[in-house]
């Protein structure tokens, strides 16, 4: 049980990983500084309705470091730290009341991230003007967290391993 | 799963409306700028007066942004950082809009001159 366990972590990090490549090749910076597709929280939603918050939170934050090391920076790694706690910590809550769907809890997350990482620029910077990409920040986490939530929602239907849900 | 389903809805419902506020708030509390104002690492470097054509190489981090103004409009038209964030981030021109180029920690910002106070303490420690 203990192996299977290592392995599907070591699966869904590597899928993280490798999501989170996959939309690095499709630019969404002019926008706003930053704008990404989140695909990566598709690995992490199934790790919350399969394995359960903590483990999701493992998943995401393990994914923020692996990537940061690959083709970041210390500066991208603080970002996406703050973007990607801020997430897991709004979806971990929601999945949790149980009152929201896969496609909910994404949005949420996704707005989430967003707003985790517009902070840490603010504080970086030492800079309020930032405030001026929140209608940007709130409308693109708003628009790819309904796409990873619908993606993730037909993923976690479909894929039935570990059985059935995590316990709330 | 109905009530789920309903909620899902609800929740994207109140986002858009957020953003759409946001975004209005935004548009109604702009004003064209004055200057542009430069800063590196969250410190002053210079101003420059928006109206006047101006062609400028910053040195920033290990590199260097090329500033443009013209037309009552700035911009970043190159740059060495390894993401060319800045240059992407297009024209600015209204009071407190801002290009930044995170790698550089550089971060060029419109500000209205008619009121330095009112700038000196949005643009303080902090925001």
């Amino acid at each position: 049980m203990r192996a299977r366990r290592v392995a599907l972590f070591g699966l869904l990090v590597a899928l993280a990983l490798v999501l989170s490549y996959a939309e690095s090749l499709v630019p969404l910076s002019f926008a706003a500084p930053g704008v990404k597709l989140g695909l990566p929280n598709v690995a992490v939603l199934f790790a919350l309705y399969r394995l359960g918050w903590r483990r999701a939170a493992v998943v995401s934050l393990l994914r923020v470091v692996l990537v940061s090391f690959l083709f970041g920076n210390a500066y991208s790694l603080m970002y996406s730290a703050a973007g990607a706690a801020l997430s897991i910590m709004v979806m971990g809550l929601l999945w949790r009341t149980g009152r929201f769907g896969v496609t909910g809890v994404s949005v949420a997350g996704g707005i989430a991230h967003n707003i985790g990482q517009i902070a840490v620029a603010v504080c970086v910077l030492e800079t309020g003007r930032l405030m001026f990409y929140l209608p940007v920040l709130v409308a693109s986490g708003l628009g790819a967290g309904i796409g990873v939530g619908l993606l993730s929602a037909a993923l976690i239907r479909r894929v039935r391993y570990p059985k059935g849900d995590a316990q709330r | 799963m109905k009530n789920k389903t309903r909620n899902d809805l609800l929740l994207i419902a109140f986002a858009a409306a957020a953003a759409l506020v946001l975004w209005l708030s935004v548009l109604m509390f702009r004003t064209p700028g004055a200057q542009v104002l430069v800063t590196v690492n969250g410190e002053e470097v210079c101003r420059y007066p928006l109206g006047e054509a101006l062609e400028q190489r910053l040195p920033a981090g290990d590199g260097y942004n090329l500033l443009v103004i013209r037309d009552g409009e700035a911009w970043v038209e190159e740059a060495d950082c390894p993401d060319k964030l800045c240059v992407h981030q297009g024209k600015i021109r209204y009071d407190g809009q801002s290009v930044i180029c995170l790698p550089h920690r550089l971060m060029v910002t419109v500000v209205g001159g008619e009121r330095p106070g009112v700038d000196a303490v949005a643009g303080g420690p902090g925001g």
